[in-house]
Parts: structure tokens; C-alpha cells; sequence
């Protein structure tokens, strides 16, 4: 993200607007869950007792942040790390579950529309939306990797059930055969195996 | 029933918003990734379970039996007559919604079924529609509703996503316990042959094979002959444990994760090497190889047969009392129904600690204890000598398991002996230990691995606190007193909080013990260098 450029009045106004942006920008997502628990999402503050929507609206909050300060693409993964990793494993489809990044381009002109300066800041809104769009992309990446090390996880948790057994399978093998040429032994099964 | 990619027509709508109905009018949608798999049929023969038949839970058609709907009607008839406690839970919720956000499964996924009053609601709307006169008169506005298809495949897909780990219990104004609405309903479910395999499997070993892996007497006894060949490699000390010996003082019966997968082993190490260590006159049992009972999340009958042998044995083994691994279901099916099930054991008598003299008056008419209360005792006692400076490594939290919090109250002899084997301690936040403790999200089992997607959202709550500690303290181990907790707690920190490893408190006993005669060690139990001891031979 080093290479977009600042645009100083559009960012000027981000800053302003950060709060207003970042709320209706969270209740979007919010949007995206069952009615009931999007109330209990928006409401509860404390961290622990509500880890979806903390995370998500601390996560939203600092990618504003790092939008505006164009930060490079580490922090900003970080941030979107956070979100995208809860919204992988959660009930969305991948479109579904990344939708919330694009959204900001229709937040951010719904909070710009009223604004005396609206026709300058347009001009600048190309650039505002490459570097969401530079969001998006990076946002698949987060999402296969997330969907990925679920798979991992599982092949792991098989591995741990065994790694013991396999580990003492090679011991005995090994104490029973040392002093035994191990392609002998497969030359000698394979002859077995013909038939000769 | 759900795929996971949408369709080009649905990306074209860019609306993502949920529609607004009302739970009832909310229809199941099964997803991959949340359930376990059925049960195999040879596994429900082995117990007996009724209604054996092929199914696939994303399929339509389930096979029921012709007579389905009157079997679960009889099935909660029964029971109510049968539980008081289930009858008056049915009754008296009102719904105030203390319990609604106190589910880690409610919080991980959002879906307002997994609220544990909703998720009651899935039943108690049954309920009150075959067996309350206002539910038969008055139909939905009364919250009752038929027993439909639809609705069977929502309880089993709900009750399913309950741990039975009772948090919402602790909230609830009139002490609803929510687990045992789950257990009536999966109960139901299991009379309809809609058993889990992760869950049949279990059962049909432990009833055939005395545990839950289905080891056999030589495969435990070469199991833990491979950790002494481990103990000995990092002791110099070669431990001598016995096994079925009729005579010892004490019978010792441990879940078989403990003997078989990683890291419970090194929990086990840490038991062989502390029994040496004391010269405790005790053995093991390759009979009641089991201490958790996986027949506990079927039905209390199931569960009453698998837990027999643990009093039986320890009577043919003439042994005085029995002491207990570390687990956790384990112990709420040991603490809160061995007794009145198979008890009272007479035969035994009240566990005193051969080494303290300490009696432990709590088990009393039980006659069984935790080796977390006999390791705290020891220590209070000053009967171990310990160097926790080779725990210097870890930067250890303690996550309560939940039967043992919930179910036991055993809050304090855990953190006293972490603070006496471990240099570095941390707490999580207030209101995620204890009584209070978040789930693994993995138990009363569903902790297989084709159910990842909801191990994930129901272990985001604890692995939350433990990546506040880790940022905050740079905490790298979970300690814990739960089999389950050790085989899958790792994938959720794995997911949530890399470089997070997972441990049994015996493990971090072990490395710290100093024992009689022992060589210089420079390794720990998973044969890893100890600190300042990087690259001794």
C-alpha cells in the first residue's frame, strides 16, 4: 500500500468523519448476522464477554486508521487478519464474508454527500477506492489462508493422535533391523511379491 | 441444505443483510463442517442402541423409523416422569435472557439457536405442545409447535452444539442447568439411531475393550513402557509401574488420551515419575482403562454401564481407594453420579494420602480423588522436591475445564501447584476462569475433526483470553486438567493464538520434579532442551 499516494483533503475528511464512518461502517457487518445477535454485538463492550464484535470493531477502527495514514500492507494485514479470521470459520460464503470491505466505499459516500467541498472530494475517490480495492485483494489472500490452516488443523490433530505410535513403530523397527540393509529387504519383498 | 460458494445470481445481489424472522419461522440449515459424522452401525450394535439405519445428516430424507414421531414423544413422556429436574426446567424458564450470551458457542457463531434459552426452546416448544394444556390449545402463540421433521433435525443439529459445559448454568436466575436439557435432548436423539460416530466409536471400545481408543491390555502396558524408555532418557531413572496387581494400596485410572496421543503422554510421564518418586504403592488397571465415559453423551443407562468397572476393579483388585487422572468429564461423571450409580463402595475406604496422612474427608462415601487435590497436598506438605526454574521456558495461563470448575468447584489446588512447579504464572481475565471459565469448545464429544468449523467458533471465547495474556504477558502454554482440553485445545490456539502450546499440569510436575538419584537433566518431558541447556548432549 506504500506506493498510493496521500490524498490530504480526502483523508482530512476521513479523520473527521472517522467515528461516523467506522459506526455505520460496523453496523453493516452487523447486518450480516441474525438480527438478535447483532443488538448483543453493537451493545456489549467488554471484550471477553463479547469477542466477535470487539474484535471486529477494534479491527475496523485501526484499518481506518492505517487507510488514512497509508500504512503499509503488514499493519494492515494484522488488522485485517483479526476480522477475516473470525469471519472464514463463521456462516458466510467467501463473498459473504468479505463483502464488509467493499462496503466501505459506499459508506464513505454516503458521509462525504452533504459536504460543501462533495464535487472536490469526488475527483479524489478514485484513488480512495484503489486503495480498497488493494483491501479486497488482500483480503482473499487472508481468507485462503485461514480456510487452509483448518484443513491443516485437522491433518495435525491426526498426526498428534499417532506421531507416538509411528515414533515407537520406527523404534522397533530400527533396533530389529540395524545391522540390516534396507534395500535388501525391499529387493527381498519384492521377489516375494513376484513370485520368485 | 448449505453449500459453501454462492451462486454468480446471489453475487450479484450485494445485499448481505439477514432477513428478520422469528425463530420458528427460521428454517434449519445444516452446514458441513459444524456436525461430526453419524455413527458406524457395528458400533451401535455393540451397546445396543435401537434403530440402527443409514443416514447422512445433509441429506433429506434421514430414514427414520415409521414411527419416529411417537418414539420421541414417548421418549420425553419417559423422562419427565423419570427427571423431576428435567419436568421442572421445561416449566419454569422465563425467559429473562441472563444465560442468551453466555454461550461460547452463541458468541462464536452468532446464531441465536445456540443461545442456551433458545436452544431450550427448541424442546421446551415441544413439549408444550404434546404435553401442557395451554401448548394443545393454543399452538404457537403459547410457544408450542408440532414435532415436524424439520424440527427433529434442528434439535439433533442444536443439541449437538452444546458442550454441556454449564456456564449458562451459573447465570441463570433459577438454576436452570442447561446440560441437562442438551443430555434429554441428544438422549431423544440417540433413541432414533442418530448417534455421532466420534461418540458411538468411544462408547463401543470402552464396553468391549475397557477405554475409549479401544487399547488392548498389551497395548497399555507397551504404551507406558515406551514413556519409561522417555523417563529414562531424561531421568537416568527407570520407573517400574505395575499393572492389575491385586493388593496395591491404590487403584490409579486415568482417561487413555493420556496413553496414547500428544501432548497427554507427557501428562502421563509426569504421573509415572511422581508415583516413583513418592514409592507409592499403587497400579494400573488395563481392565478400567478409562476414566472418561464417552456413554455420558448418550444416555445416563449408557453411561452407568461404562463407569461399572472402575468400583468392580478396583474390588477385584482388593485395593483401598483410588485416585483419579487428570480429566475432566471424567470427574463430573466420577464426582456427581459414580457413587449413586454403582456405589456405595463399601469395600473401599476414605482416601488418606500415604505420604501426608492427609484424609481426604471430601470423598468421603466416593472413595476416589483427584490427582490434582493428592499433588497439591503433597506439595502443602513439602513431601516434593521441585525446581521450577526448569519450567522457566513457559510462560503458563490456567484454563478451568469445566467440569472440573463447574462441576467439582476445584478452583484452587490447579493454580497452587502451577505456582509452585512454574516460574511464571498468569491469570486470564476474571470473567473467562472459573466458575466463569470459557469452554475448549470441543466437549461431550465433538471433538473430532470434520467438525472444525465449529470447534473454531466455539473455541474463539477462550482462545480470546488466552491471546490477551499472550500479548499482554507473552504467555506460550495453556495449562490444563483435561484430557479432552489436550487433544484439542491446540487446534484452537493453533487458529487463534500460534505458538501457543497446550499442557497438562503433570507435564510441568514432571519437568520440575527433582528426583532421588537422577541424572543432570538437560532436556525436558517432550525430550526438548531445557532452558540454558541448548545444544548438551
Amino acid at each position: 500500500m506504500s506506493s498510493l499516494q496521500s490524498i490530504r483533503s480526502l483523508n482530512e475528511l476521513l479523520l473527521e468523519k472517522k467515528q461516523a464512518i467506522l459506526e455505520k461502517w460496523f453496523d453493516s457487518v452487523l447486518e450480516t448476522y441474525p438480527h438478535d445477535s447483532a443488538k448483543f454485538l453493537k451493545r456489549q463492550k467488554d471484550q471477553f464477554a463479547n469477542p466477535v464484535g470487539s474484535t471486529i470493531y477494534r479491527g475496523m477502527g485501526s484499518l481506518l486508521d492505517l487507510i488514512v495514514n497509508s500504512a503499509d500492507a503488514d499493519n494492515i494485514t494484522k488488522s485485517l487478519d483479526e476480522i477475516i479470521r473470525i469471519r472464514a470459520i463463521q456462516d458466510f460464503t467467501p463473498s459473504h464474508a468479505l463483502a464488509f470491505v467493499v462496503d466501505l466505499k459506499r459508506v464513505v459516500r454516503e458521509e462525504i454527500k452533504g459536504e460543501t467541498c462533495a464535487s472536490q472530494l469526488i475527483d479524489e475517490l478514485p484513488e480512495f477506492d484503489r486503495r480498497v480495492d488493494g483491501l479486497l485483494l488482500l483480503s482473499f489472500d487472508i481468507y485462503m489462508k485461514c480456510r487452509e490452516k483448518i484443513y491443516e488443523l485437522k491433518a495435525n490433530e491426526l498426526r498428534n493422535m499417532t506421531s507416538k505410535l509411528v515414533e515407537r513403530a520406527n523404534r522397533i523397527f530400527e533396533a530389529k533391523y540395524r545391522n540390516v540393509d534396507l534395500e535388501d529387504i525391499i529387493s527381498q519383498g519384492n521377489k516375494t511379491e513376484r513370485g520368485e | 441444505m448449505a453449500k459453501f460458494t454462492a451462486k454468480p445470481a446471489e453475487l450479484l445481489k450485494i445485499d448481505f443483510k439477514t432477513p428478520k424472522t422469528d425463530w420458528m419461522d427460521t428454517p434449519v440449515n445444516i452446514r458441513e463442517h459444524m456436525y461430526c459424522h453419524p455413527a458406524k452401525a457395528k458400533d451401535l450394535e455393540v451397546v445396543d442402541f435401537p434403530n440402527i439405519h443409514e443416514w447422512r445428516p445433509v441429506d433429506e430424507n434421514w430414514n427414520l423409523p415409521e414411527n419416529w414421531k411417537e418414539i420421541v414423544l414417548n421418549g420425553i413422556k419417559e423422562r419427565l416422569q423419570k427427571y423431576r429436574s428435567f419436568h421442572v426446567f421445561m416449566d419454569i424458564c422465563v425467559r429473562c435472557g441472563a444465560c442468551a450470551d453466555k454461550c461460547h458457542f452463541y458468541l462464536g457463531t452468532g446464531d441465536p439457536k445456540n443461545m442456551p434459552v433458545l436452544r431450550a426452546e427448541l424442546l421446551r416448544s415441544v413439549y408444550r405442545k404434546y404435553f401442557t394444556t395451554g401448548g394443545k390449545i393454543f399452538g404457537k402463540t403459547a410457544g408450542a409447535r408440532e414435532l415436524t421433521e424439520d424440527v427433529l433435525k434442528e434439535l439433533w443439529y442444536y443439541f449437538y452444539q452444546c458442550t454441556e459445559c454449564r456456564r449458562c448454568s451459573v447465570f441463570c436466575p433459577y438454576g436452570i442447568d442447561t446440560a441437562e436439557i442438551t443430555m434429554m435432548g441428544r438422549e431423544l436423539t440417540n433413541l432414533l439411531g442418530l448417534q455421532l460416530g466420534w461418540i458411538a466409536g468411544p462408547v463401543a471400545n470402552c464396553y468391549m475393550k475397557g477405554n475409549h481408543l479401544g487399547l488392548e491390555p498389551h497395548t497399555v502396558k507397551s504404551n507406558i513402557e515406551f514413556m519409561i524408555d522417555d523417563i529414562e532418557t531424561i531421568t537416568g531413572i527407570r520407573v517400574n509401574p505395575t499393572f492389575n496387581r491385586k493388593g496395591a494400596e491404590i487403584l490409579f485410572v486415568t482417561p487413555s488420551g493420556d496413553l496414547f496421543g500428544v501432548p497427554g503422554v507427557y501428562t502421563a510421564m509426569g504421573y509415572l515419575m511422581l508415583f516413583h518418586e513418592l514409592g507409592l504403592d499403587y497400579t494400573w488397571s488395563t481392565y478400567a482403562s478409562e476414566g472418561g465415559n464417552f456413554g455420558f453423551f448418550t444416555s445416563n443407562e449408557m453411561a452407568k454401564r461404562l463407569n461399572y468397572k472402575i468400583y468392580a476393579e478396583a474390588k477385584r483388585l482388593g485395593v483401598k481407594w483410588i485416585l483419579g487422572g487428570e480429566c475432566g468429564h471424567m470427574w463430573r461423571v466420577l464426582h456427581q453420579y459414580m457413587d449413586t450409580w454403582n456405589g456405595p463402595a463399601d469395600f473401599l475406604e476414605v482416601p488418606k494420602s500415604p505420604i501426608t496422612g492427609t484424609v481426604f474427608e471430601n470423598a468421603k462415601s466416593l472413595k476416589m480423588i483427584h490427582v490434582i487435590e493428592f499433588a497439591a497436598d503433597l506439595i502443602k506438605h513439602g513431601k516434593l522436591k521441585l525446581d521450577p526454574s526448569r519450567n522457566d521456558h513457559l510462560k503458563v495461563t490456567f484454563h478451568d475445564s469445566c467440569n472440573i470448575a463447574r462441576g467439582m468447584g476445584m478452583f484452587e489446588e490447579p493454580r497452587y501447584v502451577i505456582k509452585n512447579v512454574c516460574n511464571h504464572f498468569y491469570e486470564m481475565p476474571e470473567n473467562t476462569i472459573r466458575e466463569k471459565t470459557f469452554c475448549c469448545g470441543s466437549g461431550t464429544g465433538l471433538n473430532a475433526s470434520e467438525n472444525m468449523e465449529l470447534r473454531m467458533r466455539g473455541g474463539l471465547p477462550r482462545a480470546n483470553a488466552v491471546k490477551y495474556v499472550r500479548d499482554r504477558y507473552g504467555v506460550n502454554t495453556v495449562a490444563n486438567i483435561c484430557a479432552i482440553d489436550r487433544a484439542t485445545l491446540q487446534a484452537s490456539m493453533d487458529y487463534w493464538v500460534p505458538g501457543t502450546a497446550v499442557a497438562g499440569i503433570h507435564e510441568l510436575i514432571g519437568n520440575a520434579l527433582v528426583m532421588k538419584g537422577e541424572k543432570e537433566r538437560t532436556q525436558d518431558l517432550r525430550l526438548e532442551p531445557l532452558p540454558g541447556k541448548e545444544g548438551v548432549e
